[in-house]
């Protein structure tokens, strides 16, 4: 019993000091590994806690984990990309508000050698099928993030079911974070899905280029998305919603706009023009 | 550190008491502790992750996140290594001298402290062991501290997103700190604990 009671007094302690230590304004924002990956937090994230006070915690995840990380009331705001699964985080009522921050696009990055024939092309319908076709290395994320669904949805259009995809032997469904896909492509020499800003501050591509850029269906939207008090009275959804506003007045989306890396701007600030 | 330093004071004095008091279930027990010797460090992140997520039982603490449910992490981490390690030698040390501390009318109890003196550099061995599990670590840490830049990211959490990133030289450059770091501190330990392994337990 005494150790048990020691072990309770530690955690109380723990949670104490905790407390003390941490800023009263402090959230937790829940995102994904692109806009982590890319270095737009990093860049933006210190212009608000200047002008507010609040910091930002940022917990990079694919957006399927993400939203789970919400689901459980672990996070107070989330800045996601899967509209699909953005859409059925609302419907179950999680979120109260979802608004379009920036889009930029994705694209498919390949082997120099490109041994599918894809390169230079922009339809990335057509670029997957010649891909299953020549059984060419494809590295999928397989983590349930915002890129796989896309990939996912992609490869549905290209006619591939993705259950039977991952029993190829050519598809590598490697769980990973979108630069850890970079990685395994380049070491690989295999075709991936990439969102552009990742691909941008990227630096190991070795032979890696971009084969396909510039479908419609590449796009790629990037939503910050509130959290409903009705579920969620534990999170800091002042703060948040402080946050929230913040990247959609025209200070955040002039900051994301700002945001470049070796002169090539990263994401496109639209939440006055949603796409 | 905080980790390895909690660890220790609670791994310390059970680990020998193990090896001295006779009970029920102690080979249990200590069969448990070793096992948890190569307890999978994500595995404790994950039960950890579900106990201090906001839906969990420890969810009013609202730990998750934050350097405390890191430290915690590390902590259940590096308590059965040192553990472990303390009850293989104390067991040695009381095999040979438990007649001779207890002879003089001294309970098992006050035996304790006296084995621990005897097996001190063993100590140093098993709590640099435990100190080593909670440097290198990655797996948990990164579950239940989240990485947050200047909050829970860590030197080994910062090497594999580097490395996710692409900046290979920055994340070897980390590394080589991490084990200049690590080599540092025990080669410091080492050097201190220099005169009590010759004045004490060469004979364990």
């Amino acid at each position: 019993m005494i150790k048990l009671r020691n072990v309770l007094a530690l955690v109380a302690i723990l949670a104490a000091i905790n407390a003390s230590s941490a800023d009263e304004q402090s959230i937790v924002l829940a995102s994904t590994t692109s806009v982590e990956a890319s270095g737009l937090l990093e860049h933006i994230l210190p212009q608000f806690t200047a002008k507010t006070g609040i910091t930002v915690n940022v917990v990079s995840q694919g957006t399927g984990k993400a939203l789970d990380t919400a689901r459980r009331g672990d996070a107070d705001l989330l800045l996601v990309h899967d509209p699909e699964a953005e859409q059925q985080f609302m419907d179950e009522g999680h979120g109260s508000t979802r608004r379009q921050i920036a889009w930029n696009d994705f694209i498919i990055v390949g082997p120099s050698a490109d041994p599918a024939h894809v390169r230079g092309g922009s339809d990335c319908v057509a670029a997957l099928k010649a891909i299953a076709a020549s059984q060419a290395p494809f590295v999928s994320r397989g983590d349930k993030s915002g890129t796989n669904a896309a990939e996912l949805r992609l490869w549905k259009m290209a006619g591939q079911t993705p259950d039977l995809l991952i029993k190829q032997k050519w598809y590598r469904d490697i769980g990973g974070g979108m630069g850890q896909a970079l990685t395994a492509a380049s070491a690989m020499d295999a075709y991936t899905l990439s969102d552009r800003g990742t691909w941008l501050s990227f630096n190991n591509k070795r032979s890696l280029i971009v084969a396909i850029e510039g479908d419609p269906r590449l796009l790629n939207r990037y939503d910050v998305i509130e959290l409903d008090p009705r579920k969620h009275a534990g999170a800091k959804l002042a703060a948040a919603k402080v946050f929230a506003d913040w990247l959609v007045s025209s200070d955040g989306q002039q900051a994301i706009g700002a945001y470049q890396v070796n002169g090539q701007k990263l994401f496109n600030p639209s939440a006055t023009s949603p796409k | 550190m905080v980790a390895t330093a909690i660890a220790a004071g609670v791994s310390l004095p059970i680990g020998a008491a193990l090896a001295i008091f006779r009970f029920r279930g102690r080979r249990i027990i200590v069969v448990l502790i070793n096992a948890f010797f190569g307890l999978p460090p994500v595995v404790v992140g994950l039960a950890l992750y579900l106990a201090l997520s906001r839906a969990g039982p420890l969810g009013p603490l609202a730990l998750l996140f934050t350097p405390t449910a890191m430290v915690i992490a590390q902590t259940i981490l590096a308590i059965p290594i040192i553990m472990a390690l303390v009850h293989r030698a104390s067991e040695r040390a009381w095999a040979r001298y438990g007649d001779e501390l207890t002879s003089d009318g001294a309970t098992k109890l006050q035996a304790v402290p006296q084995v621990l003196m005897i097996i001190r550099a063993d100590l140093v061995t098993a709590v640099l062991a435990g100190f080593g599990r909670t440097i290198s670590e990655v797996g948990a840490v990164i579950l239940v501290g989240g990485n947050i830049r200047g909050l829970t990211r860590t030197m080994t959490t910062t090497i594999a997103l580097q490395t996710s990133q692409g900046d290979l030289s920055l994340a070897l450059a980390l590394g080589a700190v991490l084990v200049g770091i690590s080599i540092s501190i025990s080669a410091t330990v080492f050097a201190l604990a220099g005169g009590a392994r010759t004045a004490g337990s060469d004979e364990v």
